[in-house]
């Protein structure tokens, strides 16, 4: 228990490099993830702007890195990142990382979220004469918020889970600091503390993510 | 003037895995004049869903040539049927409204695409809706109106860009009748006071009935039968037609239900047919067929049938139990044979 006060300052610290870890690989993960499902989306046979040659490839992608545990492509993607000059160890490189797994990650969540819009509606607003690019952004986007809003929560929780292990890369946050305070100090007061904080961070996300979509689906 | 042209259109969507590929339509021409109701009837399949779409290009025609307003449509890019949409309305039998949006959101929509400012959208909007008699509900979310009101928003936010032309497809089908004499209505106003032409898709009769000028019946992607909304009624040709009129008013009794009126009626059963437009001299068909019977003092008794009302004209088959001596009867028969269309029912089993 004494430890756990000792160690105030690195809690503190690594409190803040996991939400920094966990808002950067939300941020450009979902950015990415969100362009990536909504191409999935669109370019399906049917769809609004159907390619089988960019579906077939993206779908080929996100199967190939959704698969990979998360622990081995932190380590597979370090030879390539060293390879274009970046550091492939610590916090910006677990950044990196994070991004891409989420990515993969959230594509297949948003592309499941936009499937279940109605496809009448958006014939409705093609029948209105409104280009695909409007309707994408206007119309199958908004209808889905609510549902993406969920999606997104769930995908922060991973997120979140993903910035844990990012120790073996050396970063920092507080999975590192259960690993090597806790863990290998045999000091399980340290863990649980850092685990009780990671709790804190995954029920406050789960509580806001289902209160806007509350909000936005109006119910 | 014809606002709308199809000629020789097919629509063909290549074979799905295992399957063999399918014309939704059939080699179509059709032409619909400015200001005129149309209904297209057709079971589930018949290709009338699909016919509709290629009008306002969401489907492209396979082959043919479409001209809407004179814009050929077929061969258009994108950019080009887009402005050719903001000129056709389509309703939906789902509504289609963006839960995403208020009514107000919805309506505004369309406005926003044809690039109208905030100030213009805003009049359009309230006029609109008051239209359809929605003023009040203009911040109401879809899922606070019932399915009535949500095809008078529908069809509000179809009508927004002044189109000329409105497709319903069937906007009727997920309405219960009350409704769906309520939105019926409503189209026909948008037909009577905005001279908008409508085509209308639909599988109910009752629908064609009380608003079609003129009916086009389809049947596995061809137009089996198309003429003024009476004649389809009071003189089907095409058995698709025949089946669809019968949805509405019985004609000559099938053999089913000989069987059954023999277990109450046993005399000779006739059915006549009346339609309006044939009445003879001097008074309708009806009152000289049933005065005539009074007169040869052969008893009737109505026991099949029905009459309906078509644009405000009459026609309908009523089944007849004639009772009385046979050289009356005959000689009646004789007699009305020159004044209706008359078929005997069942001679064979015929009772003396």
């Amino acid at each position: 228990m004494d430890r756990v006060w000792e160690l105030r300052e690195q809690y503190v610290s690594d409190f803040f490099v996991t939400l920094y870890l966990a808002a950067g690989g939300l941020l450009l993960g979902g950015l990415l993830g969100l362009v990536v499902g909504t191409a999935l989306y669109v370019t399906r046979s049917g769809g609004i702007a159907p390619s089988r040659a960019v579906h077939t490839a993206l779908n080929l992608v996100v199967n190939v890195f959704r698969p990979i545990p998360f622990i081995l492509l932190a380590i597979a993607l370090q030879s390539a990142v060293r390879g274009l000059g970046v550091t492939a160890i610590g916090n910006t490189y677990a950044i990196i990382v994070i991004v891409v797994a989420s990515t993969f990650g959230i594509a297949r969540i948003v592309e499941q979220n936009l499937l279940s819009v109605d496809t009448g509606v958006l014939e409705a607003a093609r029948s209105m004469g409104a280009s695909r690019t409007r309707v994408v952004f206007t119309v199958l986007i908004p209808e889905a918020y609510g549902l993406l809003v969920l999606g997104f929560t769930f995908a922060t929780v991973a997120i979140v889970d993903m910035t844990a292990v990012v120790g073996v890369i050396a970063a920092d946050g507080l999975g590192n600091l259960a690993l090597t305070y806790g863990q290998r100090q045999f000091n399980p007061w340290v863990t649980w503390t850092a685990i009780a904080l990671v709790i804190l961070i995954v029920q406050t996300v789960q509580f806001a993510g289902n209160a806007w979509a509350r909000k936005v689906l109006r119910r | 003037m014809a606002i709308i042209e199809i000629e020789g259109v097919t629509k063909a969507y290549p074979a799905r895995k295992g399957g063999s590929p399918v014309t939704a339509v059939d080699d179509v021409s059709l032409s619909i004049e400015a200001g005129e109701i149309v209904g297209v009837v057709g079971y589930s399949g018949a290709g009338k869903s699909t016919l509709v779409r290629l009008v306002n290009a969401l489907e492209p025609a396979t082959s043919g040539t479409i001209r809407v307003d004179g814009t050929e449509v077929t061969g258009l890019g994108e950019r080009g049927l887009q402005k050719v949409r903001l000129g056709i309305g389509m309703i939906f039998q789902q509504f289609n409204l963006m839960h995403s949006r208020t009514v107000y959101g919805n309506v505004a929509f369309p406005l926003v695409v044809a690039g109208l400012s905030r100030q213009e959208r805003h009049e359009r909007i309230v006029e609109l809706l008051t239209f359809v008699g929605l003023a009040e509900k203009a911040h109401a979310w879809p899922e606070q109106l019932s399915g009535g009101q949500k095809q008078r928003v529908a069809i509000a936010r179809a009508l927004a860009t002044n189109p000329s032309i409105l497709l319903a497809d069937e906007a009727t089908s997920a309405l219960d009748p009350e409704t769906t004499v309520e939105v019926l209505d409503l189209l026909r106003r948008v037909n009577d006071e905005l001279g908008i032409t409508i085509v209308v898709i639909t599988h109910e009769m009752e629908v064609v009935k009380s608003i079609a000028d003129r009916v086009v019946v389809m049947e596995q992607g061809r137009i089996v039968e198309e003429g003024p909304a009476f004649d389809i009624f009071a003189r089907p040709r095409h058995e698709a037609t025949r089946r669809f009129v019968r949805t509405l008013v019985d004609d000559v009794p099938d053999e089913r239900a000989v069987e059954h009126l023999r277990t109450r009626h046993r005399g000779r059963l006739v059915t006549v047919t009346f339609r309006d437009d044939e009445a003879t001299s001097g008074g309708s068909a009806q009152t000289a067929v049933f005065a005539e019977l009074v007169a040869r003092s052969v008893e009737f008794e109505i026991v099949f049938g029905g009459m309906e009302d078509v644009q405000g004209r009459a026609f309908g088959h009523l089944t007849l139990e004639l009772r009385g001596a046979d050289a009356d009867v005959d000689a009646a028969l004789g007699r009305l044979r020159e004044l209706v269309p008359l078929t005997e029912v069942d001679p064979a089993r015929e009772v003396g």
